[in-house]
């Protein structure tokens, strides 16, 4: 009490500045909570709005005094974010942007939530990227990778790299922590000064031809035995399916290591993380278990197919709003002819799209707009339903509906 | 049917051209002949190959500025498949794949790279990047309205005497004076549409193969078709475009008598741009 007496006598703008950040961050709480009230949503990225409108330097104001690590790339910035967010929380309280909303105002939003946490583990839109660093100083920032994802809003792949490439050129000291694997990471990464390289594995190269910069020689890599790292092997049990999952958690350690997290407690931390904002959790809802995959992009997708492997049976739900990218053309990038015969729905407000594809891959399969009414035609046990963003956030606001008494 | 010679489709630069997803045109192309019983042979063209002149159908994609440039250079390296594109096969070329064969590009810096002066177009950069959904009518006979997703910033002009593929009716199309869309000449249909077309527009798809293969082919009843037509057609689009296939079928009919009513009124003197009127009457799901 005392002492920020004695400063805001000493600096009387200070003092103001303070008041007023309190008031902005006092009047996105309101908004929060007014939206959460009358049920407009989950009410974070209102608030994040509304302090956005008031003071648009929130976001430096906001980590001003923190550590902050950015996670960017088109795919697996979520669960890395969730992972290196599980291991910070070792060293202390960490504010994250958990929901996936990863434009400045989700951002903005996390901030707000936690305004005491030390670290903050902040996921960001890669179109956003050169911005939010500006804004927030990294000291760590996590590249998984770059593919077509969003092209209606993206345009490009190559010119979504070249942003990349120049915020980290415009941030010498932040530490970037980069996956070796996909020649565009590579290509957007070299000549930073402060490079941790991993292996953290890319199926997805259609997009990087005619990139052929030397894989850089890594400090970080992932086999079955578990995570290899500056201090050796260390075992990564992961409850989140998938390989492409491990490529992620080895990012994640890697991260987490430039903050000073040993490997092993990493490790402990990841094996508590079981669903990722709603991805890969297992629903119960009538005779069906659904087991809910994420998937935005044909990369994504691509990754996802072989841990469909022996699933009895699949709903595809396809939306195509401005945040899923309104082209559904992606969906022939997707192998789907490597799906064997099983009972299939395609669903979503695209599913006309999605089973046309189907139908062109010779899969067999019936087609239902409504995702719990295509459930319907699925017989009782275990579901792989994959979807695409707003597809997944409605599914689950759905089902999470029905659950309730 | 036994011996008869299979239809040798040449899908060019696929790992150069294909940002937006039309590597679908030849996997819509490949599964129509297949399902008609006509035997398919497809040769994948990539950059450090040289090209096979003897295909029937070729095909091409879109793609980013460099990736652009490079297959302009490639194909003017291989002057004996321009030779086979202009005069012996026919061929789909989609977005970059359209403006490689014209005359000239202008890249993002405004800078022209010579093309494979096939076509006569030139495409400069246009004011603003045209993205969204295109509804146009085709040229063809028999195909009627093409739907697409166009996503591209050149602004292509075509040369007297040389045709668009459609009239845009909705969309930005070629982006200049006459609102065409894409190019038509005998050996090659050019487009901006992605979706891709060919799965969008089965007719258009028919089309092509009927150009090459000279036969009559049976219609293939896919079940979402229509509503994936619907979807893009109705002059109402709404979002959420949950149809049923009733619907779409209903609302199908409905276009194409509108459109042909207003094109035969209106041709002559080219067409005007969709207001996105109802055809007199409208009653939705009362």
């Amino acid at each position: 009490m005392t002492s920020s007496r004695v400063r805001a006598v000493r600096d009387p703008r200070a003092a103001v500045r303070a008041a007023w950040t309190e008031t902005v961050v006092l009047a996105g709480r309101i908004a929060c909570s007014l939206s959460r009230g009358l049920r407009l949503g989950a009410g974070g990225v209102v608030g994040g709005r509304v302090v956005l409108a008031l003071e648009p330097k929130a976001l430096s104001v906001l980590t001003r005094g923190r550590r902050v690590v950015l996670v960017s790339g088109t795919n697996g910035k979520t669960t890395t974010a969730h992972l290196l967010a599980s291991a910070l929380r070792t060293l202390g309280p960490v504010a994250h942007n958990a929901s996936g909303a990863n434009m400045p105002d989700g951002l903005v939003a996390a901030l707000v939530d936690d305004r005491s946490a030390r670290y903050a583990v902040l996921e960001v839109d890669e179109l956003y990227l050169a911005g939010v660093a500006d804004a927030v100083h990294p000291a760590v920032l996590v590249l998984s990778n770059l593919s077509r994802d969003q092209l209606d809003r993206g345009f490009e792949v190559h010119a979504v790299a070249e942003g990349v490439s120049a915020a980290i050129a415009a941030h010498p000291g932040t530490v970037v922590v980069a996956n070796a694997d996909d020649p565009l990471v590579v290509g957007a990464v070299t000549g930073a000064d402060r490079v941790v390289w991993v292996a953290a594995g890319a199926e997805w190269q259609a997009d990087a031809v005619g990139e052929a910069p030397a894989r850089p020689e890594v400090r970080w890599s992932v086999d079955g035995s578990g995570v290899r790292g500056p201090e050796g092997t260390t075992p990564l049990r992961l409850s989140l399916p998938g390989r492409f999952n491990r490529g992620n958690a080895t990012l994640a350690m890697a991260a987490a290591g430039a903050l000073g997290v040993a490997q092993p407690d990493a490790a402990a931390a990841f094996a508590g993380v079981t669903s990722v904002s709603g991805r890969y959790a297992l629903v119960d809802r009538g005779p069906h278990t659904l087991r809910l995959l994420l998937g935005k992009n044909p990369a994504g997708w691509g990754e996802l197919l072989p841990i469909l492997g022996n699933a009895p049976a699949l709903l595809f739900v396809v939306n195509a709003h401005e945040a899923d990218g309104r082209d559904t053309s992606w969906l022939w990038d997707v192998p789907f002819e490597q799906l064997p015969a099983r009972p299939t729905v395609a669903s979503g407000e695209q599913a006309a799209d999605i089973g046309l594809r189907l139908s062109y891959a010779e899969v067999d399969h019936r087609t239902e707009p409504d995702p719990l009414a295509a459930l319907d035609l699925l017989p009782a046990g275990e579901v792989q339903v994959v979807a695409n963003y707003t597809a997944f956030l409605s599914l689950r606001r759905r089902l999470a509906r029905k659950a309730a008494p | 049917m036994s011996g008869e010679s299979a239809v040798r489709i040449g899908a060019l630069l696929p790992d150069v051209l294909n940002t937006y997803s039309d590597g679908g045109n030849v996997t819509v192309l490949a599964q129509r002949l297949r399902w008609r019983g006509v035997p398919v042979e497809i040769s994948t063209v990539t950059v450090d190959m040289v090209p096979p002149v003897g295909c029937d159908l070729y095909v091409l994609g879109g793609g980013e500025d460099a990736a652009q440039v490079f297959a302009a250079d490639w194909l003017r390296r291989h002057r004996h498949l321009c030779a086979a594109l202009a005069e012996n096969a026919m061929t789909l070329a989609v977005c970059a794949g359209l403006q490689v064969l014209g005359g000239w590009m202008e890249d993002s810096h405004g800078r022209r790279h010579a093309g494979a002066e096939i076509l006569d177009l030139t495409t400069e950069r246009g004011c603003r990047r045209a993205v969204g959904e295109v509804v146009t009518w085709c040229a063809l006979p028999d195909v009627g309205a093409l739907t697409g997703f166009e996503n591209h910033r050149g602004a292509t002009a075509l040369g007297p005497g040389t045709a668009p593929l459609g009239r845009v009716l909705r969309g930005t199309g070629n982006e200049t004076a006459g609102r065409g869309e894409g190019v038509l000449t005998d050996h090659i249909v050019g487009t901006y549409l992605h979706g891709p077309v060919l799965a969008r527009n089965p007719a258009l798809a028919d089309a092509l193969l009927h150009a090459v293969t000279g036969r009559a082919l049976q219609p293939l009843d896919l079940p979402d078709q229509a509503a994936v037509r619907a979807d893009r057609l109705s002059p109402r689009r709404r979002w959420p475009g949950l149809l049923t296939p009733e619907r779409a079928g209903e609302s199908i009919a409905r276009i194409r008598e509108h459109r042909s009513r207003r094109y035969r009124e209106e041709a002559p003197h080219g067409i005007a741009r969709d207001r996105r009127q109802g055809p007199g009457r409208h009653d939705d799901g009362g």
